[in-house]
């Protein structure tokens, strides 16, 4: 096995990144994959608490970084999926505990164990990114349909064309498609205009993720629900399927027809 | 013609032009004012060299995918002139 490693960003914080990154994990693992996610956000982590695998942390990435552990000893398994593995960040440390280059390196030494290394990357532009995609070989750009999203997803998107880890792939989260059909919310299709890279993904809003969360059950765990379908969906365009957008994705199509000139 | 009906402009449109605008500057590094200062050394520049008229001249940035483009329409007296002979 020679693992991608992806990582997910946006710049801005509260987009939705953790949860994304925890629901395309899933969403990998059970399709057969074997995946491990890691948590780049040092001193604020999250990631454990959102697959609920807080209770069973020893070592952390860090740990591993220093050498007070190997590898294996802070790769967590998942309880219900036996091929998900989560290294959690270090939650007394700061950013500058890790450095691109040791991301690499990790990276490098977890490949031929797994089939897929999901990164997530901290809010901001600065240490904490930088570490997140050093070793990325591709990065999923994560935005709400909302000003200041777009604004800073297009800032991240800049920096990984100047870092040389570009293209990026779009995630457009939160979508509201009965705000779009009114006219209230930025759609897919603005947001690709202003943008202008490709689209990998349309999560609409969906209040199972809070519960999901409560819970720590990632709502990929089943696909019923709009979200974790498309997470899901997401999971299978990384593995190379052509898979058609969702329906509430197109609704603006109706928009378009009432409303065109 | 949804802003006469409803007697409102959509906020998802404004979101939109409101962006334009924005990414424009944070891509280039250019503010506005900076952006007009480089219209008018541009109208000096050319009008030391043809004859211009500096309210014709249109200098815009342009978005053509994630590239930025400086696009300058600069319509020159001299052709007009010529005709008219």
């Amino acid at each position: 096995m020679t693992a991608k490693v992806i990582t997910i960003a946006s710049g801005k914080g509260g987009v939705g990144k953790t949860t994304s990154v925890a629901n395309i994990a899933v969403a990998l693992a059970t399709r057969g994959q074997k995946v491990t996610c890691i948590d780049g956000d040092i001193g604020l982590r999250n990631l454990d608490v959102v697959l609920g695998l807080e209770n069973r942390i020893v070592y952390d990435l860090v740990d591993v970084i220093e050498g007070r552990c190997r590898l294996r000893q802070a790769m967590i398994r998942d309880k219900r999926l036996s091929d998900l593995y989560l290294i959690p960040a270090a939650q007394t440390r700061d950013k500058t505990a890790v450095s691109p280059s040791d991301m690499v390196r990790l990276c490098d030494e977890l490949r031929p164990e797994v089939d897929w290394i999901i990164i997530d990357s901290p809010a901001g532009i600065e240490r904490g990114f930088k570490n997140a995609i050093a070793a990325a070989d591709r990065v999923l750009v994560m935005t709400n349909p909302e000003v200041s999203a777009v604004r800073d997803a297009d800032r991240v998107i800049g920096l990984l064309e100047a870092e040389g880890k570009g293209p990026a792939a779009l995630i457009i989260n939160r979508l509201n498609p009965a705000m779009v059909r009114r006219g209230d919310m930025l759609s897919v299709e603005d947001v690709l205009d202003l943008l202008a890279i490709d689209l990998i993904g349309i999560v609409p809003e969906d209040e199972n993720v809070v519960v999901a969360s409560n819970k720590g059950m990632p709502l990929a765990l089943d696909g019923k629900n709009k979200a974790g379908q498309a997470f899901q969906n997401i999971a299978r365009r990384l593995m190379g399927e052509k898979v058609p957008f969702l329906d509430l994705e197109t609704q603006n199509v109706f928009q378009r027809l009432l409303w065109r000139k | 013609m949804i802003s006469f009906l409803f007697g409102r402009k959509k906020s998802a449109n404004s979101a939109k032009e409101r962006l334009q605008l924005v990414l424009i500057h944070d891509r280039t590094d250019l503010s506005p004012a900076q952006l007009e200062s480089l219209k008018d050394d541009l109208i000096a520049t050319i009008s030391r060299h043809i004859d211009i008229d500096p309210t014709s001249v249109r200098i815009n940035m342009a978005q053509d995918g994630r590239e930025q483009r400086l696009v300058a329409d600069i319509p020159l007296k001299t052709a007009t002139r010529r005709r008219a002979r």
